[in-house]
């Protein structure tokens, strides 16, 4: 028998905020909008931080909030990367979108339904610099009827006529407390256990990013079941165990190739992904105190450099093979380069 | 049929090796809705096996008919359409491919399979509409543009299809990816355990299986359950009654590799490099992958090297390894990384004894 389908929404959806005074850790951005929500006056926005801070939910929330459910669909526009944006959907999808005037028939139902649209463009970074350039103008012919709201990881990917024509928002990485009540909040209304080893484990896997913290523990309460620890959220996680960085980081210390190769090729049979490897490995050399500034440095270069080599294809083994033999030779201060 | 085939465990309670794997995945798909599942481990592990099990689980031994298909696509691609061709493994409810085998038109096909497997969605008895499951293979290949137009077409599509996704390296899939699925780590199995597995078959085979054969076969394997199923079957034919001390016949390309670096080792001349390219040219012809000649032929070097020598030796394999990946044609590396190992090699020798 084939399986019933339940309605399971994941949780990053179902507990994403409806309202922009809900928007966690934000003061600034949740201050202006509020205002926005009073006067229905409102410029270009561009929102940028890293993932997770509540950059989309924030574009959203408002633009519900303006319009409501009825006038949502005809008066906003929501691109994102995973639809064509080329030049061609700027000059024809977007433009046309934004010339279509719109009424001026004020409140509706309880929103304030102001004058003009909004268009949403999600990960705009990821806009070629010709469609950017495509959107300059097109922005201030149709500023009487439309606004653009500008959502991006790296401002610097942004071209500089187009950040200069918005009001712009940093979102800041969420703090530990922030992300613990939200958490917590979760857990408690979906009935799940959650120790409080686990609750630091998974602020320290998550770094900041909300997201990626309830993906996880919605992955570890569907594979483990209601009662979470911290090993559970770590095996969905895909971090590997602080235990084995630490084997493999003695291992090199100790000087001896076979032992270092040994522990490299238990990394390898384990499944772990070697980028993650190395950049748990970077943690700690950092972090190291019995290691001087120069061996450090040393580290680290080769450390970016595998990680270069490991984004083009190359062998994982080769790499991390590298990466210890290079780590050995610093902490042993053997030579350094090969020519 | 072969061991290899005749001893997969079928269900997910039938799993010797990633026991508490098998049994957290059945309660997954039996209590709840599965959400899309990414598995990526090392070969030989066991991946494969608990996926076929997996869809067992969830659509009964129906999913266990499958066929081979080689269907032709008609892509839409804005100006002019494509004729995409692959080979399918499909059952009523399920769909396996290897979408990397479509090379740089990946994308393409992702989406379009996906597009009309969500049409034709199968319903159940009680009228209720079901879902297919769409295993895709080697995702670590895909594209970049593929892996980012999966992700938007899982979200789309995600109440008529279910994607499990198979590969060797996570690291290779990308973040946006890797966060919509469930991911489950599949280890290697430890000696241990592909001794015990081995002592399963030679049981149900009853066969007897001396155990120092057992460790001997194991320490072989490079923990690859598969491959130490093969060698076994290879030992079973090769001589029976087993003896504890009996030689294990290794791949015959590892034996070739280890020629190979044997020749390197002896002489380090022009001369010596010319005859060990038509060694290398010979195993790419067989199909022995070019990274994986390159990996074998470190180990070997290293097992036969002073300790002083083994930092720089690693340090130039990984350099030519990445510089294979971006260039076009292997052999040019692999032999650049023999020259610079004969001549680090020379360099030493010379050094030392003058």
């Amino acid at each position: 028998m084939a399986p019933l389908l339940q309605s399971t929404q994941p949780w990053v959806e179902k507990y994403r905020p409806k309202q922009v005074k809900d928007v966690a850790h934000q003061e600034e951005v949740v201050k202006v909008l509020t205002n926005t929500l009073e006067t229905s006056n409102c410029p270009h926005m561009l929102f940028y931080g890293p993932p997770g801070t509540g950059k989309t939910t924030t574009a959203l929330a408002i633009a519900h909030q303006l319009f409501g459910p009825e006038l949502y669909k005809s008066r906003v526009l929501e691109l994102n990367a995973s639809d064509d944006r080329g030049i061609n959907v700027v000059r024809t999808k977007i433009k046309d979108f934004a010339a279509v005037a719109v009424g001026t028939g004020g409140r509706q139902g309880g929103y304030p339904c102001p004058p003009y649209k909004i268009i949403i463009l999600d990960e705009a970074d990821s806009m070629t610099e010709d469609a950017q350039n495509a959107l300059r103008r097109t922005m201030e012919t149709y500023s009487r009827v439309t606004r653009f709201f500008f959502i991006c990881n790296y401002i610097s990917r942004i071209i500089e006529p187009l950040a200069s024509r918005c009001a712009k928002f940093r979102f800041k990485p969420l703090s530990e407390e922030i992300m613990t009540s939200r958490v917590l909040h979760i857990c408690n209304e979906e009935g799940h256990n959650l120790d409080p080893q686990a609750l630091s484990t998974l602020s320290s896997i998550s770094q900041g990013d909300l997201r990626r913290a309830i993906t996880y523990l919605q992955g570890a309460a569907r594979l483990f079941g209601s009662s979470i620890s911290a090993k559970d959220l770590i095996s969905v996680s895909g971090v590997v165990p602080p235990d084995v960085v630490q084997g493999f980081f003695a291992a090199c210390k100790s000087g001896d190739f076979e032992l270092a190769s040994k522990e490299v090729n238990n990394v390898i049979a384990e499944g772990y992904p070697v980028s993650q490897m190395i950049s748990q490995l970077f943690d700690v050399v950092v972090e190291a105190n019995d290691l001087s500034d120069e061996q450090k440095a040393r580290i680290c270069k080769k450390m970016g450099e595998s990680d270069k080599r490991l984004i083009d294809g190359a062998d994982e083994f080769l790499q991390l093979m590298d990466v210890a033999s290079a780590t050995m030779r610093a902490v042993c201060n053997m030579q350094e380069e090969f020519h | 049929m072969l061991w290899v085939d005749k001893y997969r465990p079928k269900t997910l309670d039938k799993v010797i090796v990633h026991e508490d794997v098998a049994q957290n995945l059945k309660k997954l798909v039996t209590e709840q809705d599965c959400p899309h599942l990414l598995f990526y481990g090392p070969s030989g592990s066991g991946k494969k096996t608990l996926i076929v099990a997996v869809i067992r689980q969830m659509f009964g031994p129906g999913a266990e008919k499958v066929k081979v298909e080689n269907k032709t696509w008609k892509v839409d691609a804005g100006s002019r359409t494509l004729d995409l061709e692959l080979t399918t493994l499909s059952s009523t409810h399920h769909v396996e491919m290897n979408p990397s085998d479509a090379g740089f038109q990946d994308r393409y096909v992702v989406q379009e399979i996906i597009k009309e497997m969500a049409k034709n969605r199968p319903i159940d008895a009680k009228g209720k509409k079901g879902y297919k499951v769409l295993v895709l293979n080697e995702v670590d290949k895909l594209s970049r543009e593929a892996q980012h137009s999966l992700r938007r077409t899982m979200e789309k599509y995600s109440a008529s299809c279910r994607l499990i996704l198979c590969c060797n390296s996570s690291s290779k899939v990308t973040e946006a990816v890797r966060s919509r699925c469930l991911n489950v780590r599949i280890n290697a199995p430890s000696e241990d355990q592909i001794i015990k597995v081995l002592e399963f078959i030679g049981k149900k085979e009853g066969l007897q299986l001396p155990s120092g054969l057992a460790t001997r076969i194991a320490a072989q394997s490079n923990r690859s359950l598969r491959r130490a199923i093969l060698l076994f079957e290879t030992c079973r034919v090769q001589q029976y009654p087993f003896t504890n001390n009996q030689v294990i016949p290794p791949m015959d390309w590892e034996q070739y590799v280890c020629e190979i670096a044997s020749d390197i080792m002896q002489e380090q001349s022009p001369k010596r490099l010319y005859m060990v390219r038509g060694k290398f040219y010979e195993l790419l012809i067989n199909c022995i992958p070019p990274e994986t000649i390159l990996k074998r032929l470190l180990c070997e070097l290293l097992k036969k090297l002073d300790a002083e020598l083994k930092h720089e030796v690693c340090h130039w394999a990984a350099y030519y390894e990445h510089r294979m990946r971006l260039g076009q044609k292997a052999i040019f590396h692999i032999e650049a990384f023999v020259a610079k190992f004969m001549s680090i090699y020379k360099a030493f020798l010379i050094s030392t004894f003058g």
